[in-house]
């Protein structure tokens, strides 16, 4: 199988890739380490509220 | 950073010179007049539905040449406007930064957006038009919207890459996905080729199949990501500030915005079911539009569930009301979409005033609604006002469109669904049991209700610029709250 077979047969799985890039993305999402960030970075548009920072 | 004035009632947000207002002040005041000039325009074509004589007999006033100007004024200049307004103030207060280009190239997007909305209209009036729905302008209007795009993309990038804050917040990832999405849909639909330097007239280079399903790519992705992810992003900064509380989940809202841009732009073929697309490109079509159920009641739950203990705010906060509300009506519209995207229900609703319906209770509930309820945020902020003139009148603006929308969308059910059946009746003998003139006579009295509908929801409009304009004028309106939470009488006071 040379190279070019091999990307072949990969690109046409296209779909199965988006899949398992959406499943990280959402992995990523909801891992609990990253609730605390994600809580603050929720907060986001009150910061400015705060005038100096 | 900010030399921050400490100011009166609203205070959050003024940070005088720090951030570029004016160019919002500018697309706020386009917001509200393309608005009511797309309402107005909107309401007179139903009324020639209902009665053509309003036709006038003139080539200029026909349904045929005003429908695109109520479309575009109302999508591209009302929506338009709106987008670019509140993404540059949203931008810049949550990556805490000022507009990259300053007032210089903030005041290009804005007096190029303007005259690229003038062009396209005067195109309609005079029957200058490529015929691609929600891209009739031609080749000349089209480069031109292109190099505004290419500035406002400028603008607002720059603006997030000097950001103070390290995440980006999540209304500028919707606002960005539609900024470069529109980008994208514009250029490769428009694809034309000028039959002269000096003339109107070209011919786009895709043909038959591919032209058709090139157009709804575009047009579908149009009401995805102008119509759909923009205003998204007005939802994810504007609800949580006016509630004053952080959106109800932001991994939510991060997996609700990769599921909408990985499913969105594969559902436009749902606009060509039974034609000579290939089939299972049709099938495609239907089964990502109705994945899109998905994210779309993702996102709708996020945004109303903001509220989650406080819901007593719906009651006494009228702008509140209307971001809210608009939300509402985008899980309905987001669910009667995908139904309809089905090839069984389809074939009963497509080309009747069922898709018109469906349409307007996604423009006016959705879109029109929570428009109105950034533009009663912002005004009194961007001209540092302590309040509204009057939070009556909000309410009034709110109940009245809320009659209109629902005259509007049942109307259109009900007309589109009797359209449709009437359409495929057959007689004993297999002939069609109704001629075509005879669909239009039944339909008269919903287009003269939906007429009224629109009435209303463009009166609504009007008692807004009032609003707004006395608010500006810094005058207010002396007057008792109208929704006084009553004092509610606990039976069991232990807490």
């Amino acid at each position: 199988m040379d190279l070019q077979a091999i990307w072949e047969t990969l690109a046409s799985l296209w779909v199965v890739w988006l899949i398992v890039l959406f499943a990280g993305i959402v992995f990523w999402a909801y891992r609990p380490k990253n609730k605390k960030r994600f809580e603050e970075d929720a907060r986001i548009p009150f910061q400015d509220d705060e005038g100096e920072r | 950073m900010s030399v921050a004035v400490a100011s009166s009632a609203v205070g959050p947000g003024n940070h005088a010179g720090f951030y570029e207002d004016e160019v919002i002040r500018k697309f706020v005041v386009a917001t509200m007049f393309w608005g009511v000039v797309g309402f107005l325009v909107g309401t007179y074509i139903a009324f020639e539905l209902a009665y053509p004589v309003l036709n006038l007999d003139l080539p200029w006033t026909t349904f045929g040449r005003l429908r695109p100007v109520h479309t575009s004024a109302v999508i591209f200049a009302f929506g338009g406007n709106a987008l670019l307004g509140t993404s540059f103030y949203v931008v810049q207060r949550t990556c805490r930064a000022p507009l990259f280009g300053g007032a210089a190239l903030g005041n290009f997007v804005f007096w190029g957006y303007q005259a690229f909305i003038v062009l396209a209209a005067s195109g309609y009036v005079l029957g200058i038009t490529q015929s691609k729905e929600y891209a009739e302008p031609e080749w000349y209007t089209d480069l031109w919207l292109t190099i505004v795009w290419v500035a406002y993309l400028v603008c607002f990038v720059g603006t997030v890459m000097r950001r103070r804050e390290p995440h980006i917040y999540v209304a500028n990832w919707f606002y960005l996905a539609f900024i470069i999405t529109i980008a994208m849909l514009h250029i490769v639909n428009n694809l034309a080729v000028p039959v002269s330097f000096f003339g109107t007239k070209s011919y786009i280079v895709w043909s038959g199949v591919q032209d058709a399903m090139t157009q709804w790519w575009y047009g579908h992705n149009a009401v995805g990501f102008f119509l759909t992810s923009g205003f998204l992003g007005i939802m994810y900064y504007f609800i949580p500030k006016q509630a004053e509380r952080p959106v109800y989940s932001y991994r939510l809202s991060i997996v609700h915005f990769w599921t909408l841009i990985f499913i969105y732009i594969w559902a436009g073929p749902h606009h060509l079911h039974y034609t000579a697309l290939p089939d299972w490109t049709q099938t495609l079509g239907m089964v990502f539009s109705i994945v899109l159920w998905m994210p779309s009641w993702g996102g709708m739950i996020n945004g109303v569930m903001t509220l989650s203990g406080a819901w007593d705010k719906l009651r006494t906060d009228p702008i509140l009301r209307f971001l809210v509300v608009s939300v509402a009506f985008y899980g309905m519209s987001t669910f009667e979409g995908p139904m309809m995207s089905i090839k069984a229900v389809n074939s009963l609703s497509h080309y009747t005033d069922w898709t018109i319906g469906h349409v307007h209770s996604g423009a006016l509930g959705w879109v029109a609604m929570i428009s109105f309820g950034a533009v009663y945020f912002l005004v009194p902020r961007l001209w540092n006002r302590q309040r509204l003139y009057s939070l009556r009148l909000v309410t009034y603006h709110f109940w009245i469109s809320t009659i209109g929308i629902v005259l509007y969308i049942t109307a259109m059910w009900i007309s589109g669904i009797m359209q449709g059946l009437m359409w495929r009746a057959y007689d004993s003998l297999g002939f069609l049991q109704y001629s075509f003139i005879e669909t239009v006579e039944a339909m008269h009295p919903y287009y003269v209700i939906r007429a009224l509908g629109g009435l209303f929801f463009l009166i609504g409009s009007l008692v807004m610029v009032y609003n707004l304009v006395r608010t500006v004028r810094g005058d207010l309106r002396r007057e008792a709250a109208f929704e006084r939470p009553r004092a509610a009488v606990a039976p069991n006071a232990a807490e």
